[in-house]
């Protein structure tokens, strides 16, 4: 054999951040190709994604905006994640969370601001824990296929709140389009510093999520459990109860975004509310190892992305498939660095060698 | 053997695992016709050192001549084609093929597979090297000796006539190792060699011809059986004198604290794995558990911890009966249950996590708040590394990523340091070198003088016959009897193992 790919003994730090910074500026020059094919200057490009996102303080204020809900997303399915319970159901626990905290917001309006959005914050979270809780109960009790039930669950999450905003929540003001009638004003988050107060739930999330995987009792357990059943059981840990529990607050975590973006985003209940975070969050808490701390960083880099992306798009009359294109190639490097961190490439050059000699006689 | 022709020869073999070197300039030599031991402790090298003669491994420096001539192994396939094979601890059996359809499985022989043809040809090389198996018995069917004899055949068949044996008989009846060791003398006539890797001494100095030492991962001597002994053996290996002798000290009082009634379990497909258990265990007392593997040792141990579900019975433990309470009922009260498996694997340990946490797995019930406490944790870690000497470059390692002896290592420290009043432990010195199981013996004697009772769950005839107070043989779920350790013999208790019972009473 001449080549071989072997197991690598665990790296160190420096390594790891070694080999992330490669693979973006590999990720920087093959999207440079791509640009120069387009006949634009990548450097221009490049400077220009950076203006965008972080050009202005409104800009930076717009990407925190949208880091919010993937710091926060990423943060819940990370409890699953430990886990080891793919819980890919994100999209729909957040539908869910924004559904229940639209129920207050639009018929309990008279009620004090602050009440209000307390109930509302409190009504997302059973909003997506009840819907962690039901796969969580079915793969506890019978051992179904989670990555199955979250994934299905988030169709349902969808057609539902589709069906609300078609049927009988359909605003009978906004002259026959399918909305929702916004939100009154004590149901909307308040600002400070520019960004609605989402952005403080998701720095005590944060604080929140890191000792509890770190440092809980309960965070030990789901660890455990994640490891090995086996070894969760021969330890006294109830399996059973552990699944719910992880479920209840991976699931409530997410409906809290739910929450957020519907009072603090839209101001009203959308089928569109996710914006995909759903499905963004689990890349970023992998690219975060599961580690609040990185995961917030991934989130950032994320979010500027994604809005360097759609500001070039307007900047350089690039198409959004062409944005979308560099982002992918981004991803694409980043992720795939991770073989590097696991394996290494041999190459047994004398045999190689010998093995070219016998096919030269 | 006067004659004595050099068959394998390795020369200055060098191989790091990372910083760590496995092997250091090894040497190594088999004559035609052979038996030859290799000795050392856990993590001597001489796992490492056979697998780079079958092609698992590749020596980074040295070179290996066999018949004269020097190969280079580069895989399994090189190796048995330079006539080397090994018989792996794991067996590499499909259960549910027969054992032709194992033997034939991935050889390539041409398009089709003539299956008579090759029928003809085992019967032929079963005939010649006297090895009994059926070959359209399923593996599933098997005994673990029968699989092991399947294994052999299939590498003979391959073309092995070096074979390497790995710790053979670490899961063999006593029976069995005999049979076993039948087969290795048929082999060693039809001058084909054998490289017997074990920990047990005193199968080394019955079946060897010369033995050979490794000591952290250098080769220290090659001896003649004739003109060595256990005793010099064991000093070669540890590189320093030790008392060979297990210390039984005395049972200290008649106080019962645990006593188990009636007990029966059925497993899965409702048959019957236990039957009707009853026994009684006194404060400061070892009860062994002698039986056949497999024969409810593992059902009983998990029964007794609350892991396994039982039909009937009461296990009370100080008056209390325990019966249908949660396995973290049991752990509270004191019980602590370890088992070591056959292959080593989920043995109540976190691979992926650091000593730390596999410690504080077990101690993070007993402490007061929502938070784990890493800090006594750790320095219990501390402990336990050192008194046990652990070899790990941090009590912050993953633990997968040390040896198999180590990690084992861990998993005894954590149970007996949670001072528990019932010791259930399984096979706790299986696959550990010499020293490291007199070390684990004398820790279990430290406990039995605390007090503690301790159900000691072994194969190995000899340590159970030196440590216990009193031997429990079981067999098919069955308790065939309990008898007095100081007053057994081997024979008594082989038949017991087999399922007769109680041959004359005892205690």
């Amino acid at each position: 054999m001449q080549f071989r790919i072997v197991i690598k003994s665990e790296i160190g730090k420096k390594k790891r951040v070694l080999i992330f910074l490669g693979s973006i500026i590999a990720a920087l020059i093959v999207s440079g190709l791509f640009l120069a094919f387009l006949n634009l200057n990548p450097f221009q490009v490049y400077i220009a994604m950076l203006q965008g996102s972080v050009g202005s303080v409104y800009r930076i204020e717009q990407t925190i905006i949208y880091a919010i809900p993937l710091i926060i997303t990423s943060l819940g399915v990370a409890i699953a994640f430990k886990m080891k319970f793919w819980n890919i159901g994100a999209e729909g626990q957040i539908l869910m969370g924004a559904f229940m905290a639209s129920y207050f917001a639009l018929n309990y309006s008279f009620l004090p601001r602050f009440i209000l959005l307390l109930i509302m914050f409190f009504a997302g979270f059973i909003g997506g824990a009840v819907w962690g809780i039901i796969p969580a109960f079915f793969r506890a009790k019978w051992g179904t296929n989670e990555t199955i039930i979250t994934l299905m669950m988030n169709y349902v999450a969808l057609k539902w709140v589709v069906y609300l905003q078609y049927g009988p929540w359909k605003d009978p003001n906004a002259f026959g389009f399918p909305k929702l009638a916004n939100f009154a004003k004590n149901a909307v988050l308040p600002e400070l510093f520019g960004v609605h107060i989402g952005w403080i739930i998701a720095v005590l999330l944060t604080i929140f999520v890191y000792f509890f995987l770190n440092r809980s009792k309960k965070g030990f357990e789901i660890a455990v459990l994640g490891e090995s059943a086996i070894t969760a059981r021969d330890a006294g840990i109830n399996i059973f109860r552990t699944i719910i529990f992880a479920m209840v607050l991976s699931g409530g975590i997410c409906g809290i975004v739910g929450f957020i973006e519907a009072s603090g985003v839209e101001q009203t209940l959308t089928k569109d509310i996710t914006g995909g975070v759903g499905y963004t969050a689990i890349i970023i808490a992998w690219l975060g190892a599961l580690k609040p701390q990185w995961m917030v960083l991934a989130s950032f880099l994320f979010a500027i992305l994604i809005q360097g992306s759609s500001y070039i798009q307007s900047a350089f009359g690039i198409s959004a498939y062409s944005a979308q294109l560099l982002e992918a190639i981004v991803l694409f490097f980043v992720l795939g660095s991770d073989f590097f961190t696991r394996y290494k490439l041999i190459i047994d050059w004398p045999s190689l060698l010998r093995r070219t000699k016998e096919n030269g006689k | 053997m006067a004659d004595r022709s050099i068959y394998v020869e390795m020369k200055d073999i060098t191989k790091r695992f990372g910083s760590v070197i496995a092997t250091d300039h090894m040497n190594f030599e088999v004559a035609k016709g052979e038996i030859h031991a290799l000795l050392g402790e856990n993590g001597a090298g001489k796992s490492t050192l056979m697998n780079m003669l079958s092609g698992i491994y590749i020596p980074d420096s040295g070179h290996i001549f066999i018949d004269g001539k020097e190969v280079r192994i580069t895989s399994p396939r090189d190796a048995l084609k330079a006539g080397v094979g090994m018989i792996h601890q794991h067996f590499k059996l499909v259960d549910v093929l027969t054992t032709l359809e194992n033997i034939l499985l991935g050889y390539k022989t041409g398009l089709f597979v003539r299956k008579k043809e090759q029928k003809i040809k085992l019967q032929q090389l079963m005939e010649k090297f006297q090895l009994d198996v059926d070959l359209d018995k399923y593996v599933y069917e098997m005994s673990v000796g029968e699989k092991q004899t399947l294994e052999i055949l299939k590498t003979i068949y391959r073309g092995a006539r070096i074979l390497i044996l790995d710790e053979p008989t670490a899961v063999l009846t006593p029976q069995e190792t005999n049979k076993l060791f039948k087969i290795m003398r048929r082999m060693k006539e039809q001058s084909c060699s054998v490289i017997f890797i074990s920990h047990k001494m005193n199968e080394v100095m019955e079946i060897a011809d010369r033995i050979t030492v490794l000591r952290k991962g250098k080769t220290i001597a090659t001896l003649e059986k004739e003109s060595t002994n256990p005793q010099e053996l064991t000093e070669l290996m540890v590189g320093r004198p030790v008392d060979l002798s297990i210390k039984r000290i005395p049972a200290l009082s008649d106080n019962i604290v645990f006593q188990v009634r009636n007990l029966s379990a059925v497993n899965e497909e409702k048959v019957e794995v236990l039957k009707n258990i009853s026994f009684d265990m006194y404060e400061g007392e070892i009860l062994g558990v002698a039986g056949i593997a497999g024969s409810g040792q593992k059902e009983l141990c998990e029964a007794l911890a609350g892991l396994y579900p039982i039909k009937q019975g009461e296990i009370i433990f100080k008056g209390e009966n325990l019966a249908g309470k949660s396995p973290k009922e049991f752990i509270t009260r004191g019980i602590s249950m370890s088992f070591i498996p056959e292959d080593r694997l989920g043995m109540g340990l976190v691979a992926n996590m650091d000593i730390v946490d596999n410690i504080l797995l077990k101690q993070y019930h007993h402490s007061k708040g929502i938070m784990v406490q890493r800090k006594p944790a750790a320095a219990k870690a501390k402990e336990i590394v050192k008194k046990l000497e652990i070899q790990t470059p941090g009590i912050k390692e993953p633990i997968k990523n040390l040896s198999g002896g180590n990690i084992q290592k861990v998993l005894l420290g954590r149970e007996l340091d949670s001072h528990p009043e019932l010791l259930i432990t399984a096979y706790p010195v299986r696959g550990l070198d010499i020293n490291t199981c007199l070390k684990i013996y004398d820790i279990l004697n430290e406990e039995k003088k605390r007090g503690v009772a301790i159900l000691y769950i072994a194969e190995d005839l000899d340590s159970l016959m030196g440590l216990c107070d009193r031997i429990m043989v079981i067999s098919n779920g069955e308790i065939t009897g309990i008898v007095d350790a100081r007053k057994a013999t081997k024979e008594q208790l082989g038949l017991m193992m087999l399922g007769n019972k109680e041959v004359h009473h005892a205690v």
